[in-house]
């Protein structure tokens, strides 16, 4: 095969993951770059931002942060992180790299709108990053893109780059829906002989239920997106109630895609931490088929739920108990992951490997969020928290404590995996030990601002007499967050350091049970070169008084049958 | 169609007996389902929310002309099903005449479409708000319903008519496909899936008929 049908245009799953984490790792410091920003501007407003001096005048007038800036700034974060880096990191880079690998199977099932679902995931990132550079800045709505200021020109600022944000969303919705829909095929039809649904890796059921709610949500983004060009362009007026339409309409529309969403954010993390939990504790992982419930409950509920975004919104009050109640259902399945993930730890023989780090700090980090999240489901609760830095601390609790370490604890599980040489574990554990540290400095503070009042998305707290007691607190936050952007560059290092120089790994480096460590590193193309697994037990069969090794391969077959593979 | 035949066209086991291309083609079919809601729940909404706004069934729009049109795709959605039926029993021959006759139905079908949306943009009937002016069929002085009325039916109407091209688009390919002797009565799979992708931008249709045209 050529270069190009190898690395760039290319079929294989492996590599097509391997593209989707270069990808959104690039779109992830982005998200990371426009975060600092709004740090700086928010610790110190009115200073000129150091290197502010590069940004054009309609960003930034010597360097000091334009309110017109500001709010691109806090939305293309919030696009970023959630669209283009959380989400693909997620399950762009492991649905495609481990479903197969570790199913036993030699590809996805379609290996060519695969490949047409990361050259589109890519366009979209090109188009929304594309709005920094059109005329009137960047989209500058929320990410959320709530109307009528989302619809109407006259409001917002700007043409062009709101069309672009609806048109991006649209293509990344094609792309989301192709990769799922290859998912959840691969996961029916191509498992390997013995390789029953209950024998599947908890990482695989998350990424199929996972599959599953892109496959039902994003269709309904694509469509409220595509209203919303409309009104932006040819003048329908859907969203915007001068002409009748409806903003709430927008909300509606918006949530019912948003929850679930939620849950394509945090779901596959919960797998991953499933897998490195219970391999870092050397027990089976507690309560497997508990685990798989509580995936496809959290699954179902979170289509129910999407009111309690809207407590606030004019909503008719009668539908808050009820989206209350459901909301509040969903801490039963998380406390049941909860459980089993302490249940996995006690008493296990613990391997603290920065794997098992990042996998412990999701556990703990998510507790956190998900209480937070009990605080913020309780409509009278809600009502003097909304919109305030409480609900910003909780997003990034769920979603950088939960959803990012988890993938930073994917990213060094599978790094030996996806390119034959292992991580460096005194640089591995440095960037967690600082990235813990700073998150929390960052993200806990805020819980005590958004409950002293200060409001999301606030240019300059600094004008709020309320608020002014706490501008000490925001210098600290801002100080802590360059600090935490900054223990990045350890990772950066660390990852391309260790793939061109990292030790080589062998096959099984962590001695885990799951398939894809019977396959070398990096499987080659066909991943068993031509032999197909068989499966002949779970993936978590750890400290088994009979396995040789205290640990068995799913693959290895009971004492006194010799092994197999069919071709 | 036997599990032996699907085996042959996909490796791999299969849960459901379902193979690749059909299983992958229903999923798809579910997202589609979902955008469909989107825009229909939309719609409603709307609906429920300024009443004022959507004229009486009959008034503003063609409903004998679109029967008329819902009566031909229904009837190319027949066509395509004995196209089915033909190769599944080996029959070339019936395979081509039933996929020439269900493209020739789609594009009728687009066809008066097309009429239909000329004529009501003549009429003022149109989805951006400010130029909305529905007088209706009989012409009269008062104008009929309101923006959001032009805007939702086009809207709908619209991203079925784009699936109906799409649709007839890749019909077309089947066809050439078929002329070539590309399907057999062991492997057909092509058909069966573009027939279900048909079936279900008829069903569409039959609901979109219903709710924007008769109620």
């Amino acid at each position: 095969m050529s270069f190009w049908q190898k690395y760039i245009f290319s079929t294989d799953h492996k590599i097509i993951g391997i593209q989707f984490l270069f990808v959104s790792l690039f779109f992830l410091l982005v998200g990371g770059l426009l975060a600092i920003q709004i740090r700086w501007q928010v610790g110190f407003p009115g200073k000129p931002m150091p290197l502010g001096g590069l940004l054009p005048e309609s960003m930034a007038v010597g360097g000091v942060i334009l309110p017109e800036y500001y709010i691109q700034l806090v939305t293309m974060h919030g696009t970023f992180m959630v669209f283009f880096a959380i989400m693909p990191l997620l399950v762009g880079v492991y649905a495609n790299f481990l479903i197969p690998l570790k199913l036993g199977t030699h590809d996805m099932a379609f290996p060519r709108i695969n490949m047409w679902s990361f050259w589109l995931a890519l366009l979209a990132g090109m188009i929304m990053l594309a709005g920094f550079f059109v005329p009137d800045g960047a989209a500058r709505a929320g990410w959320t893109m709530y109307a009528p200021l989302s619809a109407r020109p006259d409001l917002s600022g700007a043409t062009l780059a709101q069309q672009l944000w609806c048109v991006s969303i649209v293509v990344l919705g094609l792309s989301s829906v192709m990769g799922s829909l290859n998912y959840i095929t691969t996961v029916i039809n191509h498992r390997a002989p013995g390789m029953t649904w209950f024998r599947m890796p908890l990482s695989v059921w998350a990424l199929f239920i996972t599959a599953i709610l892109g496959v039902l949500a994003l269709p309904v983004l694509q469509g409220a997106a595509i209203m919303l060009l409309f009104d932006q362009t040819i003048g329908t007026h859907f969203f915007d109630p001068v002409a009748g339409g409806q903003a709430l309409l927008w909300q509606h529309l918006f949530w019912f895609f948003g929850h679930p969403e939620v849950y394509i954010l945090i779901l596959p993390a919960m797998g991953f931490v499933s897998d490195i939990l219970a391999n870092g504790a050397r027990k089976p992982i507690f309560g497997y088929h508990a685990m798989i419930w509580a995936i496809v409950a959290i699954g179902f509920l979170g289509w129910i739920v999407w009111g309690h975004h809207m407590f606030m919104s004019g909503m008719n009050p009668m539908l808050a108990g009820t989206f209350m109640i459901t909301t509040l259902m969903i801490a039963v399945p998380s406390a049941i992951k909860t459980f089993n993930w302490l249940g996995t730890l006690w008493r296990g023989n613990i391997r603290f490997h920065s794997p098992m780090l990042h996998a412990l700090a999701f556990v703990a980090l998510f507790v956190i969020g998900g209480l937070s999240g009990v605080f913020l489901a309780a409509a009278p609760v809600d009502i003097p928290l909304h919109d305030t830095y409480f609900v910003v601390a909780h997003i990034h609790y769920v979603l950088f404590g939960g959803s990012l370490f988890g993938i930073f604890g994917a990213i060094t599980f599978w790094f030996p995996k996806m390119f034959g040489r292992m991580m460096n574990e005194g640089l591995a554990k440095a960037h967690f030990a600082l990235t813990f540290l700073f998150f929390n400095l960052v993200f806990f503070p805020m819980h005590m601002l958004g409950s002293g009042g200060m409001m999301r998305r606030l240019y300059d707290p600094t004008q709020y007499p309320h608020l002014a007691a706490q501008q000490g607190t925001n210098v600290f936050i801002s100080v802590s967050a360059l600090l935490l952007f900054a223990s990045q560059s350890l990772f950066i290092v660390n990852f391309f350091w260790s793939l061109f120089r990292g030790r080589r790994a062998s096959a099984n480096p962590w001695e885990a049970g799951s398939l894809e460590w019977s396959a070398p590193s990096p499987p080659p193309h066909g991943n068993w070169g031509g032999v197909t697994p068989t499966v002949f037990r779970g993936p978590y069969e750890y400290s088994a008084p009979e396995a040789k090794n205290d640990y068995w391969l799913q693959s290895e077959p009971p004492a006194g049958r010799p092994a197999t593979g069919s071709h | 169609m036997s599990y032996a035949a699907a085996a042959t066209m996909e490796r791999g086991p299969s849960s459901f007996g379902v193979y690749n291309l059909k299983l992958g083609m229903w999923v798809f079919l579910l997202s589609e389902v979902m955008f469909f809601t989107g825009l229909i729940g939309a719609y409603i909404i709307l609906r429920f929310a300024r009443p004022e706004q959507f004229a009486e069934p009959g008034v503003v729009l063609n409903v004998p002309l679109t029967a008329l049109n819902t009566f031909i795709l229904i009837c190319s959605s027949v066509t395509m099903v004995k196209a089915y039926a033909e190769i599944e029993r080996g029959n070339q021959k019936g395979l081509r005449t039933y996929l020439l006759a269900t493209v020739v139905l789609g594009l009728v079908f687009l066809g008066i479409q097309a009429i239909e949306y000329t004529v009501l943009s003549h009429e003022g009937f149109v989805p951006m708000a400010d130029q909305y002016a529905a007088h209706g069929r009989q012409g009269g002085e008062a104008v009929l319903g309101g923006p959001l009325y032009g805007a939702t039916f086009y809207t709908m109407t619209g991203f079925h008519g784009t699936h109906v091209s799409i649709g007839v688009f890749c019909m077309i390919f089947t066809t050439i496909k078929a002329f070539r002797g590309g399907y057999s009565a062991t492997s057909y799979g092509g058909v069966e899936i573009m027939g279900l992708y048909w079936h279900f931008v008829d069903l569409v249709w039959i609901i979109l008929f219903t709710i924007v045209y008769l109620i």
